[in-house]
């Protein structure tokens, strides 16, 4: 990449040169986004200023077209939601008081386009990323979850991807030693040139660790520690997050960041040891825009400002400019804020770690960002101008002129033949619960450690990952995500609330108790009026169904630009959602384990198979409007789960979603090897829908649970009490085959490797 | 009686083998990879993870750490010393035991319930366990698969110094099913799979009986303080 | 037996994490002369009989699109060895 200036350009010289030629429109500037940068100045900015307004006020780092619609998660909220909130949107993470003095931060973070450019470290270096963020907080990371989306298996060019982001993860990921508890892989050639990798950490701190990006006491020492920087991702940042990429390929190749998970593992444990001995004003990562980010928010939120030497950066190659030194990506650094009086302590810490670090300047009173490059001045800004103050656009929404046809186009419009046949309906099972969505993803999940820490309490292929915080009382969390991209192609605003509804259900399923929101918000360009709407129609489903289910929205991740032309993903928010247990061990398992119990169908069945996975598979379809979203009935569930487990009725208990009953009759079959009898003439008769709805519908708040036979008659008089529709559809039993009556039986041998035949054949 | 259970940069089931030695009801101490004092402890645990990243090769730049010459020294003398995954990487590059660990055939990580055949019950850590008993704990290495040239390998079969071998399944590869050894001596062993991830139930493998219940690891640490406290 | 090998290097500008742990291990030994290193990759490709000009074109641009990942590497050089 082109070097952007040779010789320094300083301040002074910025004032004797307002006429000079600057490269705004390069690097990613409008043309009134400069020429704003020059009000705020007062002058043209230096080189190197441009580079940090630049990348500053990219997209991916300032939020500007995304903004005005993201302040609704913090507006659509009441006073009960956020009482348990210790910090809300807007810091690296939110954080979560889940009781005992614990706390809990989590976050998912996209890393998409570096993953189509370079897969293993594009992942691996998200991973890296998610984790810092979560560190910053004073938190331990405890796990990790990962949510992927791939083009078509059958595409040649799927495979070097999925082996390449599954490699990455699972070294990254495995090398920090963090366990992975669940997460998804979708198939779809809508992200063929746009796959999506989203990644999520959750950390636990006690309360009085926590740790905010501040720098607010004049005289504090500003130090740079970890990694040495270098020409990692330099202009990433912008380049890659604010353009799209051409049909045949990226625009641009700019040099990857390469991540190296030994020296985050080393750094965790450095910071931890530095939060205990309280040497720690104000930490931040150094992820996206590295250090011009880091000086600028630092400031900015401590309401400070710092002067910094610049030639003080510790540096892998000598060549490095000073505007480079600034957008380096360098991975696994970060920045601390240390008292003069604990620099001693600080020096002592992070020696005992073989971890390098330099003091580049200190906080001042002033709020004014002074950057040194050995004696001349290459920048002087308000820091809240590059970090806070940058563009806010609210871009131009349109109705998308498909829409409608698309709407009417339902699976009854289409005619697709639905057939009564049982032997139609078996082998439509078996082609479900083996396509590459609905197949199992071990071949993927065995890559990854989910035991390291021995906390995991649930992971894959349970409904929801699960870990233990506090060893003395077995106090927990939950987390699921979801997102389904069909229907949000249907219909955005309540696409991303049946993405809320499931995490929320899956998380219930566990016996937690749902208690906050995290998202990563994955569309195509914003500068397409069709996509702000589905931007637009989402982010109010998701706020409007938080503030119905009483959950707050605690951070998130927006990611625009996921297109090749004109051709966008389909919307894919994806929905994180936090719950916690008082005790992991009373969590449900997602499968049956002992033969006798009774199988019994919560919740309704209705004929919703537009945009479900039958009517992809079986039809290739997509079309008419995904099932209604019913978040009373969805809270009603999860309260019932809660009291039956708290009585512990429940034996095992899995939701219903993508293939509808059929996926979790098999699912739950398969978690233990446990086989079961099925009945459906209850549901078609009580529900007043066809088999193939019974089997394939993916209505909501629906989940099976299995009872011991001692507790049958609690457990129904607990529903019956509560209102939600209860039907008894089946019994467990030791006969190593999943019988679905009048329809078909199949071994569980047989089933176990139609489930598990797909995912190796395409990248085994 | 003390268990010691060393960190080097880059450990990461340090803490996995702390709890289960205070599971299995001994005192732990941790050590740490620049300090060559033991701190008088009876037995030594080398646990899993990707010490100095595994960079070079898996282990190599831990065996030359300061606290590996004692721990070598103590083992020459007799005391009890456990290599788990990266452990027994380090064991091996320490050449405390021998042959070598490569890529899994695969070529992937893979993590794992493991079922294992318990193959010589004379040492420290296997005194616990019935000779031919069946356990299941954790698997879960990039580099897991054992090699050794031929020579080895009889020397291994014949004197029966082959600790534990994979059952049912061959994970990643390793000749003759070997999934860990012990010294001549007895008191060196060192395995792939992971006995700390399997000492607590909720949080081990799957068995039959419950989800995550299997604590079939324990044993190791139980061994090794029934034997300290016998001798 | 004839043989092609191929060197592949990470590029110059990118972090080696497997080079700078192995230069520290360096230094703790008392090695301070050595400043850096750096692990790359040596590979054979073996032939039957001595590669022809059109076998070796074809190594090159194997060992361009497949032997190495050009977003993060360098083929250092690819040479005959009889």
């Amino acid at each position: 990449m082109a070097k952007i200036v040779s010789t320094v350009d300083t301040t002074k010289n910025a004032k004797k040169t307002p006429e000079k030629e600057q490269p705004w429109k390069e690097l990613g500037l409008k043309q009134e986004e400069y020429d704003r940068i020059k009000v705020i100045l007062g002058r043209r900015p230096t080189s190197a200023e441009l580079a940090m307004y630049s990348v500053m006020w990219s997209e991916h780092c300032s939020y500007k077209s995304s903004k005005i619609y993201l302040r609704q998660f913090g507006e659509k909220v009441t006073p009960e939601m956020t009482k348990n909130l210790m910090v809300g949107m807007g810091e690296n993470a939110g954080v979560v008081d889940i009781g005992e003095g614990w706390a809990v931060t989590f976050k998912v973070e996209s890393h998409n386009h570096p993953s189509y450019i370079e897969p293993f470290q594009g992942a691996a270096t998200g991973v890296g990323g998610i984790v810092r963020d979560i560190l910053t907080m004073g938190a331990r990371p405890i796990a990790i979850m990962d949510q992927l989306r791939f083009g078509a298996v059958s595409n040649p060019d799927t495979a070097r991807v999925v082996n390449g982001v599954v490699s990455g993860i699972s070294f990254y990921g495995n090398c920090l030693g963090l366990p992975n508890i669940g997460g998804e892989t979708v198939f779809d050639k809508v992200y063929q040139g746009n796959p999506l990798v989203n990644a999520l950490s959750v950390g636990a701190l006690r309360h009085e660790d926590l740790k905010l990006a501040k720098a607010s006491n004049p005289g504090d020492l500003v130090i740079l520690f970890g990694a040495r920087t270098g020409a990692d991702g330099i202009g990433g940042v912008s380049v890659l997050a604010s353009e799209t990429f051409d049909a045949d390929g990226p625009s641009r190749r700019p040099a990857v960041q390469v991540g190296d998970p030994f020296a985050e593992k080393v750094l965790i444990e450095c910071c931890l040891e530095l939060y205990a001995a309280k040497v720690v004003a104000g930490i931040q990562d150094l992820g996206g825009a590295g250090l011009s980010c880091a000086t600028s928010e630092l400031a900015s939120n401590g309401q400070a400002g710092m002067r910094v030497q610049l030639k003080e950066v510790l540096l892998r190659d000598e060549s490095l400019t000073p505007e480079e030194i600034l957008m380096s990506e360098s991975q696994e650094r970060m920045m601390a804020i240390v008292p003069k009086k604990d620099l001693k302590a600080f020096t002592a810490i992070v020696n005992k770690y073989e971890v390098e670090f330099s003091v580049l300047g200190e906080v001042i009173r002033e709020p004014r960002l002074y950057i040194n490059w050995g004696k001349e001045e290459i920048v002087n800004v308000p820091p809240r101008s590059v970090a806070h103050d940058g563009p806010v656009y609210e871009r131009p929404v349109s109705y998308p002129v498909w829409q409608d046809s698309l709407n009417n186009n339902s699976v009854k419009n289409a005619n697709l033949k639905r057939s009564n046949e049982a032997s139609d309906l078996a082998e439509e099972l078996v082609q479900i619960i083996s396509s590459p969505n609905q197949a199992s993803k071990s071949w993927i999940t065995d890559q990854y450690d989910h035991y390291v820490g021995g906390n995991t309490a649930l992971a894959m292929p349970d409904d929801s990952g699960m870990v233990r915080v506090s060893e003395e009382t077995g106090l927990g969390v939950a987390i699921a995500t979801d997102a389904n991209g069909r229907y949000c192609q249907l219909d955005p605003y309540n696409g991303a609330k049946l993405a809320l509804a499931e995490a929320y259900r899956n998380v219930a399923s566990s016996g937690a108790v749902p208690v906050a929101v995290t998202n990563c918000l994955n569309f195509g360009s914003p500068e397409n009026p069709e996509v702000m709407w589905q931007f637009k129609q989402a982010t109010a489903g998701l706020a409007d169904g938080c503030l119905e289910l009483g959950i707050p929205v605690t951070g998130g991740n927006v990611s625009f630009y996921n297109q090749t032309g004109d051709i966008a993903i389909h919307p894919t928010p994806v929905v994180g959602v936090l719950g916690v247990i008082d005790d992991v061990a009373r969590r449900i398992p997602s499968g049956w384990q002992d033969a006798g119990n009774n199988i019994y169908l919560l919740g309704i069945t209705r004929d919703e198979l537009d945009g479900s996975v039958w009517s992809e598979v079986i039809h290739d379809h997509l079309g008419g409007k995904p099932p209604v979203v019913d978040l009373a009935a969805e809270k009603a569930l999860a309260e019932l789960l809660q009291g039956a487990s708290l009585q512990g009725l429940l034996a095992s208990t899995h939701d219903l979603s993508e293939g509808g009953l059929a996926q979790t009759l098999v699912e739950s079959t398969l978690r233990f090897g446990m086989g079961a009898r099925i009945w459906l003439n209850e549901i078609t008769e009580r529900d007043r829908v066809d088999l193939t709805a019974a089997l394939f519908s993916e209505s909501t708040a629906r989940v099976i649970v299995s009872v011991g036979r001692e507790d049958d008659v609690k457990f129904v008089g607990l529903c019956e009490a509560r209102g939600i529709p209860v039907l008894r559809i089946g019994v467990t039993d030791a006969s190593g085959q999943l019988e679905i009556q009048d329809l078909a039986t199949w071994s569980i041998e047989e089933l176990k490797a139609t489930h598990g035949a797909t995912i190796p054949e395409f990248f085994g | 009686m003390k268990i010691g259970v060393v960190t080097f940069p880059g450990t990461l089931d340090d803490r996995d083998a702390q709890r289960a030695v205070r599971i299995a009801g001994g005192e732990v101490v941790s050590l740490w990879h620049a300090d060559a004092n033991l701190h008088s402890v009876d037995a030594v645990v080398l646990p899993g993870g990707f010490s100095f990243g595994d960079y070079l090769r898996c282990g190599a730049i831990a065996a030359q750490a300061p606290v590996m010459e004692s721990i070598i020294d103590a083992a020459n003398g007799g005391m009890p010393v456990l290599g788990i995954c990266n452990g027994f990487q380090v064991l091996v590059e320490s050449h405390l035991l021998p042959g070598g660990l490569i890529r899994n055939e695969n070529q992937h990580f893979i993590c794992r319930d493991q079922k294992l055949i318990v193959e010589n019950v004379d040492t420290p850590w296997t005194n616990g366990f019935k000779l031919g008993q069946e356990i299941t704990i954790p698997l879960k290495n990039g580099e897991g698969g054992y090699i050794a040239d031929d020579e080895t390998l009889k020397r291994l079969e014949g004197d029966g110094l082959i600790a534990f071998r994979y059952s049912e399944v061959n994970p990643n590869g390793s000749v003759n099913n070997i999934a860990g050894l012990r010294n001549e001596r007895g008191n060196v062993v060192g395995l792939m799979p992971h006995p700390e991830h399997a000492v607590e139930p909720g949080f081990g493998p799957d068995t039959p009986l419950a989800m995550r219940s299997g604590i079939d690891g324990l044993t190791f640490f139980t061994s090794v303080l029934n034997q300290v406290v016998n001798s | 037996m004839p043989k092609i090998i191929v060197e592949v290097m990470p590029k110059a500008d990118l972090l080696d994490p497997a080079g700078k742990a192995v230069a520290n291990a360096l230094q703790r030994k008392g090695h301070a002369e050595i400043s850096n290193v750096r692990i790359g990759k040596r590979i054979e490709l073996h032939y039957a009989s001595t590669p022809t000009d059109a076998e070796v074109e074809a190594a090159k641009q194997i060992a361009a699109d497949f032997l190495s990942n050009g977003v993060i590497e360098d083929v250092i050089s690819v040479t005959v060895e009889n």
